[in-house]
């Protein structure tokens, strides 16, 4: 008998969205070996030259080249967002294991702050934290990585609630495990299909609030480039040279299109229930 | 009604009490003397011993947060550090130049995104629907900032049809002070009505595979009164819920749009108070955005019976 090969098609979107999302992070990686020109060297002699020649998309206020500014944006973009997804999943994990564990007094506590910091918009906690903090890359990471952590809480307490009376875990239990190893070993598995994805969209988030506190000033300071700061110093040479305007957010807009393409298709793919509505 | 109405204001207490807690603590994580960093440059010797007692910062942190909050209680927000204004009055005055804003932004996209999401269900996966899920996709992806920036660069450099930079108030001249709220009301506009309109056609879509609108459909009803009267109410609800999630948001991240326009709204207020370190004003921003943020979201669940009453009941 033929066996019969289920065919998975992967769906348009989602091959768009795993191009964009291919290429910004190819750029961010050939950036960190090599770019087009020094992204950090001012040549005043070649100051807002408009793309083509010698300079593929064009110099800034300062004869930066724009492209290879752009690339190195890229790379402190995706590295500040892998940072601080990683950074929300662990400490959201602990705390959600933590509550979901040690229940009574504890978890109402934790979860009453919890939910107070969600019913909280995600930027303004980060502006109140980078207050205190002070605005850099690292400031950045720990104000938007405390901002998102209590999504990540939610969901990791719900699942240890929903499993932790099921056979499987009383029978790792009756096998002699502790309650702890019983929770990392085979609760928080568990987590993983939510997790994913709620770090797709998490990550688009952190690119977003990135960028939109770097072009405040409240971000990566300059020189270091970031497609938020570039913009923001855009702003006087509108006029001039639009092309500085234009091309970083173009970046910031295809990589949360890519992000966003990439999302619907990683949760219509982990949790079909949804397919279908967006 | 009465009792769902008791308890939804009684589950905002808690938060808006651990709102007060964190913006009262947020002060105290600064390193240094909190006395000297409410009062900046202006401070003397004796107004930092005055500010000290009325404070009560020998006494214990619990103590410290008693007195704080009775002063919060009484509208007494202390002065700016920068313009040595009062903070609640000069927050509330930029509140209505951002509030504005965001409130005509999100009730026209509202009007056009529900509409909208909910044809994009009924025709699912037709060109109409392609269409405008695509729309609305691309419309989310981009940044509100840079769409200001977009918009800016074709209707005041190239049109010449707006002002670029500056601001005048609505209430000193409201010709031209439209003129300067049009382009931020339709950046946000363009952007909320890409959030919503996915949203309303998720509800819609999941609206109608229930039984009831096969039943609906089965009597021979018209598929414009099978989607005006039946669907629409069970659908509206989440997207109702999603447009006081989004005002919260849009206050809290309208700071990016003020910038880019110029206009000295409450986002601006904040983030400036944040690089002169003006304490005072960045705990009473906080602490205002937070409470209308818990009260927009209060209200707008409270509404929620008129199109549900099954919610009041539960």
């Amino acid at each position: 008998m033929k066996t019969m090969k289920r065919k998975k098609r992967i769906p348009l979107n989602a091959l768009i969205g795993i191009v964009i999302v291919g290429l910004i992070v190819a750029a961010a990686l050939i950036s960190l070996a090599w770019t087009p020109h020094d992204p950090l060297r001012i040549n005043f002699g070649s100051r807002l030259k408009l793309p083509g020649g010698r300079y593929l998309l064009g110099t800034d206020e300062f004869g930066r080249d724009e492209l290879s500014r752009l690339m190195a944006g890229a790379a402190t973009s995706v590295w500040i967002a892998v940072l601080t997804v990683t950074f929300s999943i662990v400490a959201g994990s602990i705390v959600g294991v933590l509550t979901g564990f040690l229940r009574g007094w504890t978890d109402r506590i934790i979860m009453a702050f919890n939910n107070a910091l969600l019913a909280f918009p995600g930027l303004l906690l980060a502006l109140g934290l980078l207050a205190v903090v002070g605005a850099n890359q690292y400031g950045i990471v720990l104000a938007l990585g405390l901002a998102y952590t209590p999504s990540v809480t939610r969901i990791v307490r719900g699942t240890v609630l929903s499993l932790r009376e099921k056979e499987f875990i009383e029978s790792s239990r009756v096998l002699g495990n502790s309650e702890l190893y019983t929770m990392v070993r085979h609760v928080l598995p568990n987590c993983t299909a939510p997790l994913t994805v709620l770090a797709t969209s998490m990550f688009g988030w952190v690119i977003l609030a990135e960028s939109a506190l770097s072009f405040l000033g409240l971000g990566v300071p300059p020189p270091a480039p970031t497609w938020g700061n570039m913009l923001a110093s855009a702003r006087p040479f509108m006029a001039q040279a639009s092309y500085l305007s234009i091309l970083p957010g173009l970046c910031i807009a295809l990589t949360l299109l890519g992000i966003n393409l990439l999302g619907d298709a990683v949760r219509d793919w982990l949790d079909p229930r949804m397919k279908g509505v967006q | 009604m009465f009792r769902f109405a008791a308890a939804r204001i009684a589950m905002a207490i808690p938060t808006l009490l651990i709102v007060a807690v964190s913006v009262f603590v947020l002060i105290r994580l600064i390193p240094g003397d909190p006395a000297q960093l409410l009062l900046g440059d202006l401070a003397t010797p004796a107004s930092l011993a005055d500010l000290r007692a009325s404070l009560g910062l020998d006494r214990s942190l619990p103590t410290q947060f008693g007195i704080w909050f009775s002063h919060v209680l009484k509208g007494d927000l202390g002065l700016s550090i920068n313009s040595g204004q009062d903070v609640l009055s000069l927050v509330a005055d930029r509140f209505l130049v951002s509030g504005r804003i965001v409130l005509v932004a999100v009730a026209l996209a509202a009007m056009v995104a529900v509409p909208a999401g909910m044809i994009a269900a009924w025709k699912q996966n037709r060109a109409p629907d392609l269409l405008l899920v695509g729309s609305a996709t691309l419309l989310v992806s981009i940044p509100t900032f840079w769409l200001g920036l977009l918009l800016l660069l074709l209707f005041g450099l190239k049109l010449g049809w707006l002002p670029v930079v500056g601001y005048v108030g609505i209430a000193d001249d409201w010709k031209n002070g439209l003129l300067y709220l049009a382009l931020p009301v339709l950046t946000l506009f363009l952007h909320e009505i890409g959030v919503l309109m996915r949203m309303a056609r998720a509800s819609t879509l999941e609206v109608l595979r229930l039984d009831y609108i096969t039943h609906a459909r089965a009597k021979g009803l018209s598929e414009r009164a099978v989607l005006m009267r039946h669907a629409f109410k069970n659908a509206f609800g989440p997207t109702w819920t999603l447009i006081g999630l989004v005002l919260g948001n849009l206050l809290g991240g309208i700071a990016v749009v003020e910038t880019v326009f110029t206009i000295p709204g409450l986002g601006r207020l904040l983030v400036d108070a944040i690089f002169a370190r003006d304490y005072p004003v960045i705990q009473g921003c906080l602490l205002f955005v937070a409470v209308i943020y818990v009260v927009v979201n209060l209200v707008i669940d409270l509404c929620y019976p008129l199109f549900d009453p099954r919610v009041a009941v539960e």
